[in-house]
């Protein structure tokens, strides 16, 4: 099983990514792989820097040093510029001398779609609505265009296919409620839902089964294989529920002080004494 | 009586044949004003300012209630609107006596433009400006880019008194003898256009992402909206509506200077919007129309008045605007999302709001007054998703029966 994920093409690739905030590194030298259809997790303890590293690879902000890149492609690539230069306290320094960045909207049109660990729905609108602003990243027409109702077709199929999404994720039910009127788990559903609606290739969940109970737990993880096959995706995800991580992912990252101290298939890391160390603290 | 009250619809019909009703209702009162049938000319007149007003707050409300970005420039692009208008038509034969302290350039004393032309050109002229400092502008958020546009709108003013823009503008003189509305249909047409519109544009897929970015910008970042591009996007719509609102103003004023373009003025829209509800067209337009009426009905404030020979001393010039702000105080402590919230009219809203109160009205005679705010606000929750729902079931009940005939053969 290995050898047949390796054969398989890279979609995310994060090379040696390093974020520091001023005086804290807060990620140091990320390098980590997403391949072709895998469910990869990254987990760690709390201030780890998953979320930076989200963050990092969606273009809320530059890395500090290293590259993102996508299916091969570099899309984000930086080095220790300005205050940095002297401030830098991560690794291989000048290995990269190109500074490019792209912006969150940018990534998402190269199919890139995320969650968000705080849920971030447009609270006062419905759900239905929640979906179909998302499938404005597709659009053709032009303002003008749009407004003299020129590009029916187009809004007839954004509809369309926003009816679709929700009757393939079951929430048809709960269209037409304002979206933070719905439960918690629902919540993530449609954050999930409205991800989706983007046409994203790669999608990053962060800490999907946050605040869920077992039983919830049991059917997101479900949802997200289910999905997986659906959409033909490839998904990151954060997460600290072990059991839904043990489930699920094919591989595993593991992040503690911003450093990757572990990675490889989810019964290597449970025996990893390492993770173990810090998950549980070790005896001195 | 059923026990409980339901949210019913009208059908299709019955709405189409009200809306024509209105619409026709809009059209006759619009032709009576004019020809002078019902109203006086001070009627007519409020009824202009109320039109004009409602295309400026809906043009404001575009930024600041659709798209969440909080922009006080408005009175800037209103003065570059009414100069463009005011300066290209007023008559050549006027012109010495308008720019009698410093004669008006050489280069345009002899240029005039038609009404409309020069209506046009404003709005694009103001959209320009929007386009020159929304560039560094719409990087800042909430009161920071307040601040900024409440300072452009100054500049403007500033920069249209100017010595240099004197032969030009006029300066601190300001304009006078531009020629008047010769209808009033003209402001209304110009206005209902201008709104349908930035409806138009609202109820677009790019609409719909202005509202996102209102509603969560990290979000709608996320979800491939171009942040920047779509805040100026907006602003530059906003601000070509608010240079056309104020060339109207200049013509219904037919005098201007600089001095009417000051930050009250905006304001004043502020208070227009923010009464009708950030977020909602229509109540932008009523809120418009209850303002300058009820400016002016507040008048009788001023006045003086006698009990016998003796004179009520707070009766005075000045109290109306006292009045004019408790009011609104008030509103804005027991109504808080405005007329409208975000809501926008219909016939359904209508209806069942004049249908719900005889249950209201039950439950606060029997005293059960929680059931009562309960059933005030059914209407709202449930009152829209009986509405899409119902629809998006039966079309996929639908498509599941063709699917199931389909098969069967």
């Amino acid at each position: 099983m290995q050898n047949n994920a390796i054969e398989k093409p890279n979609v995310l690739r994060v090379s040696d990514a390093t974020m520091q905030f001023g005086g804290v590194v807060a990620l140091n030298n990320l390098s980590m792989e997403v391949r072709k259809g895998e469910i990869v997790g990254l987990i760690g303890p709390n201030g780890a820097g998953k979320t930076t590293a989200f963050n990092v690879i969606t273009g809320v902000y530059p890395p500090t040093n290293g590259a993102i890149y996508l299916n091969d492609e570099i899309i984000v690539s930086n080095y220790p510029q300005g205050k940095m230069k002297d401030l830098y306290a991560g690794e291989n320094r000048g290995k990269y001398t190109k500074a490019k960045t792209l912006t969150p909207d940018k990534i998402t049109k190269m199919q890139v779609a995320r969650t968000f660990q705080n849920i971030r729905l447009f609270k006062d609108l419905t759900v239905y609505e929640n979906v179909l602003i998302a499938q404005h990243v597709k659009i053709r027409a032009n303002w003008l265009t749009a407004s003299l109702k020129m590009n029916y077709k187009e809004e007839a199929e954004m509809r369309r296919e926003t009816l679709r999404l929700l009757e393939i994720l079951d929430l048809l039910d709960v269209q037409d409620s304002v979206s933070s009127s719905l439960p918690y788990g629902k919540q993530r559903h449609v954050e999930i839902a409205r991800a989706l609606a983007t046409d994203p290739k790669l999608l990053l969940l962060d800490e999907p089964a946050a605040g869920m109970n077992p039983q919830e737990s049991d059917e997101l993880m479900r949802f997200v294989g289910r999905i997986r096959g659906d959409f033909d995706l490839s998904i990151l995800m954060i997460e600290h529920h072990m059991q839904v991580v043990m489930g699920i992912c094919e591989r595993i990252y593991v992040l503690d002080y911003g450093k990757l101290i572990a990675n490889g298939t989810p019964k290597e890391i449970q025996k990893n004494p390492k993770v173990i160390e810090a998950y549980l603290g070790v005896d001195d | 009586m059923p026990m409980e009250f339901e949210y019913k619809k009208l059908n299709k019909q019955t709405k189409m044949i009200l809306t024509i009703l209105l619409v026709l209702a809009c059209i006759i009162v619009t032709y009576m004003l004019d020809k002078g049938m019902i109203g006086t000319s001070y009627t007519v007149r409020i009824v202009r300012i109320s039109v004009i007003y409602a295309l400026i707050g809906v043009s404001m409300n575009l930024v600041n209630g659709f798209t969440g970005v909080f922009s006080l420039g408005q009175a800037g692009f209103m003065a570059i609107g009414a100069y463009s208008v005011g300066v290209f038509t007023i008559p050549v034969a006027d012109r010495a006596n308008v720019f009698y302290l410093v004669p008006m350039s050489e280069k345009i004393v002899n240029v005039e433009l038609s009404f409309g032309t020069a209506l046009i050109m404003g709005g694009l002229l103001a959209a320009a400006f929007a386009a020159l400092i929304g560039a560094p502008v719409l990087r800042l958020k909430s009161d920071y880019l307040a601040i900024a546009t409440l300072g452009f709108s100054e500049i403007v003013r500033a920069l249209i008194a100017n010595n240099q823009m004197w032969p030009f503008t006029n300066g601190s003189l300001g304009l006078k003898s531009i020629p008047s509305f010769n209808s009033l249909f003209v402001p209304v047409i110009i206005s209902v256009l201008g709104i349908a519109f930035m409806v138009m544009l609202i109820n677009s897929s790019y609409g719909r992402a202005f509202k996102a970015i209102r509603e969560d910008e990290i979000a709608a970042e996320a979800m491939g909206i171009n942040l920047f591009k779509h805040k100026g996007m907006s602003f530059i719509i906003s601000a070509f509506f608010a240079g056309i609102g104020g060339g109207l103003l200049a013509v219904h004023l037919t005098a201007i200077d600089t001095n009417q373009f000051k930050i009250m003025v905006t304001y004043e829209l502020l208070l227009i919007i923010v009464l009708g509800g950030l977020g909602s067209v229509t109540g932008t337009v009523i809120s418009a129309f209850l303002i300058s009426f009820g400016k002016e009905i507040l008048r009788w404030f001023d006045a003086a008045h006698y009990i016998g020979a003796w004179q009520i001393p707070i009766f005075r010039p000045g109290l109306r605007m006292v009045i004019f702000s408790l009011l609104l105080m008030s509103v804005v402590l027991f109504w808080r999302k405005g007329i409208m919230g975000r809501k926008e009219f219909s016939w359904d809203g209508i209806y069942n709001f004049l249908r719900k109160w005889p249950w209201v009205v039950k439950h606060i005679l029997s005293g059960d007054y929680e059931k009562a705010s309960r059933e005030k606000r059914k209407v709202k929750s449930d009152g829209r998703a009986t509405d899409k729902a119902g629809r998006a079931q039966s079309r996929l009940k639908i498509k599941k029966q063709k699917e199931e005939d389909s098969r069967a053969k």
